[in-house]
């Protein structure tokens, strides 16, 4: 053995170097990445440095969220050639698996440059409060925005008499979205009420349609049927109330809700659990189901599914009311180019950016002056309506309640779509009002 | 005698059975990536293509802003420099780890081991918090541990500790003593019984060793869940689930992607299957 | 099997009286050194930080170490219907894994023990969906699986139909009930030819000539199999049932990536519950308590294993 003696001691230094030269060029390869550009020389490792590089944190990955965003982005192009534009969209679940990436992220000291939150509580409780976010102040007063958003959402992005995000829209929760050649041919009218809705149902199941297609795959979404039904049957003052405290989620209205939600699930399609909102809607644009309940980016869907034949209108008992709920972006704590992040801001609350993303996202702008633009009907008629009805935050999209409160809402009602077990999901609801503190 | 004449056939006729079972997610797989998005959704899945059509390979690999799907190309790039030092890394520590245990036992070594061991099953539920607040606090000048690819790095030869020293220990048991007791009377030192007579005759445990630690990180989900969010640094699992996430990407796209995260470990299964086996029975301790 | 060297390895205790200081046995330690501070941290410290963290009252996104008692885990187990239908999930999927696993992998292992041709190809396409993630075999499981509706159906269910066969049609992961058995039917397929592998070496293990011996006394195969093989198997079924148990103890991926996770779905087990709850609601002390619990039922199975393992070699 003695001969190879040397030899075995110069290999296994070999691969001591080896592995050394291996992770020296990992640390080489990645440290760049994530601090600088390789144009910006080697100074650029400080953070505060304009590098040019914007990080945008969002769960804007398909269809018109994407195209919305990508018609932003073409714009900055333009007005900001010299800034090189990251995209960090997390796919999933309204934002939920996205959410939960964006918060290992901020733990672990790694944020974005700009990220999307929904406007209310979740902006307010989980980032403000613990003060993880930047004040905008200064981009409300060089822009205007304190004249040109409505003062409800100025409420609602500020805290403490601080800005802390900008809204890129206004989407509305409490749709009812029906296809007009299944309605025609069965001679229907869109119910207006809960007993319309199931006069409705019971006609359209009798012909072998399924009356409400719903896609809850993502739990999310029978979370947000059912916030629709609460709205619905408690009305506007009542539902704002349950997040508030001055509504008790022990009231026989909620009782009533839950017996309403029940009956609506008997005319659900088998297959929800398997589906996504949007494979809900391809049965109602198909004419297999008649209706289904969903926030108003099913316009950009059948926009973008060329479906022409849809008629809308406000989900069982809320015509008047506004389920709102706005998609924000505001700048973290640590972000590493905050001067190309306030840019990008300054576009997302501008007049021509508002009107570039609105349309193709299948949302209204939140600007009291935009609107001008290739919106669809829906849109325009949905602009008419957000200027009287009633506005409620919603819970399911982060404006009413906490995050935490929000999942426990969302696992109830979930658990409900399973057990159907009327007292005891109000019991959970009860349950998860006062772990938030707002119930005794 | 008679017994076994039909008894032959119809085992064959078993292992068929059950080898059509195991290979049809992989038919599937394959099929379904290289037909079109129009024949997927016209519900002919389990048919073999109309035609051979490799636009989801390429949709996965390089990504559609039509279709709203990133590249996966980058994510297996990260996923290779993940893999390739970690492994390398775990090996090393690993086979130094299994020596010092196998060859200079010392006062506590009994309890210490089990100890170790100990790490390789627990739920990394149970440390995931901790860690991201530890990786946080950890930065070395530019070298920033949480949310790099060199900080997953470390978590993964940290975690890999366990199974490596595992495998080198039992490794090395097999080693004589006496070879290391003649090589002392001789003089030799510690590192110069290592590279002398431990090292050499490691191969085939680096072999095992690397495989095992390639396969495991490759495959490995949480961690970077947790640790690498950010789709730069993202390896191919996360970027694949991300994928599969977003309900709109087409089936043949998500097949695509899954194919291009099994390949790498699919070879070295394929390639060095004798190695493999080695390890996985050396991963359950009493091998 | 590699038993032999495991002899070998722990043959000593206090080994002879040193006779003199040596250095080398110092720079053996420091050698180790650092491995042993990475798993008291990384392991031993940080278990015991997430222990302290169940103990507080963190809900929010800051840390918020106020001190709650043992409140979380009351809350789990008296008050949290998610947490012990995830519970209940975990353990069916736990009871039919490892029994498929075991009852599948012998099987396999038997047929194969017989020495047939092609034997080295069986082996390969049984063993290879080790090789792949957890993430791999969900996403296309989800995909084999997906029932598809009442009018289209899809994946396996469209197979049946097209073979005649119809009556088997099934929700699959979306039924309330049993959904959790088809993500033991993926699970199973990635790690049944691991058992088969451990039965395997087992049985090459097993001389022939005491089976031999049995079947000149006019045995038959079956009660060869029955009470000669398998009790000299029996160790193997204790390694492999624990290291199947621990796997499916803390399964994460796969239901994360065939998407059956969340409240009220079949597939929701506690290391999914852990996440959502920790990362999505905020919850970081509840997540924490979660985590324990199960690092306890992992704890119950591997310690009284790990300690027999290490006396019986310490004795030998």
């Amino acid at each position: 053995m003695s001969y190879s003696k040397r030899w075995h001691k110069v290999l296994a230094l070999l691969t001591i170097l080896l592995v050394l030269a291996a992770c020296g060029s990992e640390a080489a390869t990645t440290a760049p990445a994530t601090s600088a550009p390789a144009t910006g020389g080697d100074a650029t490792a400080a953070p505060a440095t304009a590098s040019g590089k914007l990080e945008v944190f969002s769960w804007w990955t398909t269809g018109g969220e994407a195209a919305g965003l990508a018609a932003l982005t073409d714009i900055f192009k333009t007005t900001d050639p010299n800034v090189e534009f990251v995209n960090s969209a997390v796919a999933g679940g309204a934002g939920s698996d996205a959410k939960a990436v964006l918060k290992t992220r901020m733990l672990g000291g790694d944020p974005p440059d700009l990220f999307q939150v929904h406007m209310g509580h979740e902006l307010i409780d989980t980032w403000v409060v613990p003060g993880q976010m930047e004040p905008l102040d200064d981009l409300y007063t060089s822009e205007g925005w304190d004249k040109s958003f409505p003062q409800g959402v100025l409420d609602i992005v500020s805290h403490d008499g601080h800005y802390w995000s900008v809204p890129a829209n206004i989407h509305r929760a409490n749709v009812l979205w029906y296809n007009k050649k299944v309605f025609t041919d069965n001679g229907l009218t869109a119910p207006a009420t809960f007993a319309e809705f199931f006069t409705v149902a019971e006609a359209l199941q009798a012909k072998g349609i399924t009356p409400l297609a719903l896609g809850d795959s993502g739990s999310w979404a029978a979370g947000h049927l059912f916030e629709t039904v609460l709205l619905g049957t408690l009305g506007a003052e009542a539902y704002e109330g349950l997040w508030t405290g001055t509504t008790p989620w022990t009231d026989p209205k909620v009782t009533e809700a839950l017996e309403n939600f029940k009956k609506m699930l008997t005319f659900v399609n088998t297959d929800h659990g398997a589906l996504s909102w949007d494979q809900a809607n391809d049965l109602v644009i198909q004419g297999k189901a008649g209706m289904t309940i969903m926030g108003d980016w099913v316009d950009a869907d059948n926009l973008a599914k060329k479906f022409t034949d849809s008629g809308a209108v406000a989900s069982p008992g809320t015509a008047g009311i506004y389920d709102a709920l706005s998609d924000t972006f505001g700048i973290p704590k640590g972000a590493k180019n905050p001067d190309a992040a306030r840019a990008f801001l300054k576009l997302v609350g501008s007049q021509q950016g508002q009107d570039a993303f609105n349309p193709v996202k299948g949302s209204i702008p939140a600007r009291i002056d935009a609107g001008q633009g290739n919106y669809t009907e829906y849109l325009k008629s949905a602009m008419a309506e957000w200027k009287t009805a009633t506005i409620v935050p919603s819970v399911v999209h982060g404006a009413a309640a906490k995050e935490g409160w929000a999942t426990a809402y969302i696992d109830a009602v979930a658990g409900f779509v399973a057990n159907q077990d009327v007292a005891k999901t109000q019991s959970q609801f009860q349950q998860a009002c006062v772990d938030a503190g707002i119930c005794k | 005698m008679s017994t076994i004449k039909w008894k032959t056939p119809v085992s064959y006729l078993f292992l068929t059975l059950m080898a059509l079972f195991f290979l049809m997610p992989i038919y599937l797989l394959l099929v379904t990536s290289m037909k079109s998005v129009a024949e997927v959704s016209r519900g002919d899945i389990w048919g073999l293509p109309d035609r051979i059509n490799f636009d989801s390979w390429r949709v996965a690999l390089v990504g559609s802003r039509a279709a709203g799907v990133t590249a996966l190309w980058p994510n297996f790039l990260n996923s290779i420099y993940l893999a390739v030092p970690a492994t390398i890394i775990s090996a090393m520590l690993g086979s130094m780890n299994g020596y010092v245990l196998a060859k200079w036992k010392f006062r506590g070594a009994n309890v210490l081991f089990p100890l170790i061991m100990f790490g390789m099953f627990i739920p990394y539920q149970s440390v995931l918090v901790p860690l991201v607040q530890l990786l946080q606090k950890m930065q070395f000048g530019p070298l920033k541990l949480y949310g790099t690819i060199p900080g997953l790095i470390l978590v993964h030869v940290v975690y890999g500790i366990p199974i490596t020293t595992l495998i080198f220990r039992n490794y090395y048991a097999a080693i004589p003593d006496e070879m290391v007791e003649a090589a002392k009377i001789d003089g030799a030192g510690f590192f110069r019984i290592y590279s002398s007579i431990l090292f050499p005759l490691s191969v085939p445990g680096f072999v095992v060793v690397m495989i095992w630690q390639f396969t495991s990180v490759w495959n490995e989900f949480l961690f970077a869940l947790v640790l690498n969010g950010n789709p730069k640094v993202q390896p191919i699992t996360v970027a694949l689930n991300n994928l599969a996430g977003s309900f709109q990407v087409d089936w043949s796209v998500q097949m695509a992607g899954a194919l291009m995260a099994a390949i790498p470990t699919l070879l070295v299964y394929i390639l060095l299957g004798r190695f493999f086996m080695r390890g996985l029975l050396a991963g359950s301790l009493k091998g | 099997m590699e038993s032999a060297s495991e002899t070998v390895a722990t043959r000593t205790s206090p080994a002879r009286p040193r006779r003199r200081f040596n250095p080398d046995r110092l720079i053996a330690i420091a050698m180790i050194i650092p491995s042993i501070v990475a798993i008291a941290v990384f392991v031993y410290g940080f278990i015991g930080w997430t222990g302290f963290i169940s103990l507080t009252k963190w809900a929010d996104l800051l840390p918020d170490y106020r001190w709650n008692g043992l409140e979380n885990y009351r809350r789990l187990f008296m008050d949290d219907e998610r947490f012990q239908q995830s519970l209940l999930n975990n353990a069916l999927f736990t009871v039919f894994f490892i029994g498929a696993c075991l009852g599948l992998g012998l099987l396999l292992a038997v047929v194969l023990d017989r020495k047939l041709r092609a034997e080295g190809l069986f082996r390969t396409i049984f063993l290879f969906p080790m090789a792949v993630s957890f993430i791999v075999t969900g996403v296309v499981w989800r995909w084999i699986l997906n029932p598809g509706t009442a009018n289209q159906a899809q994946g396996v269910n469209l197979l049946f139909d097209q073979m005649g066969l119809g009556f088997l049609k099934w929700d699959w992961f979306l039924d309330n009930q049993w959904g959790i058995l088809a993500v033991v039917l993926a699970a199973v397929w990635q790690m049944a030819g691991y058992t088969m592998a451990m039965f395997l070496a087992g049985l090459r293990a097993i001389p022939d000539d005491l089976r031999e011996a049995a079947r000149v006394d006019g045995a038959t195969e079956g009660q060869v199999l029955w009470h000669i093989t398998l009790p000299l198997l029996k160790p193997i079924v204790v390694s492999t049932v624990i290291i199947l148990g621990h796997i499916s103890l803390k399964i994460f991926d796969l239901t994360s990536a065939m998407k059956v996770g969340g409240a009220a779905k079949p597939g929701d087990v506690p290391g999914f519950y852990m996440y959502e709850t920790t990362f999505r609601g905020n919850y970081f002390a509840r997540g924490a308590a979660i985590a324990i619990i199960m690092l306890v039922f992992v704890a119950t199975l591997i310690i009284p294993y790990l300690i027999s393992t290490f006396r019986a070699e310490a004795e030998a």
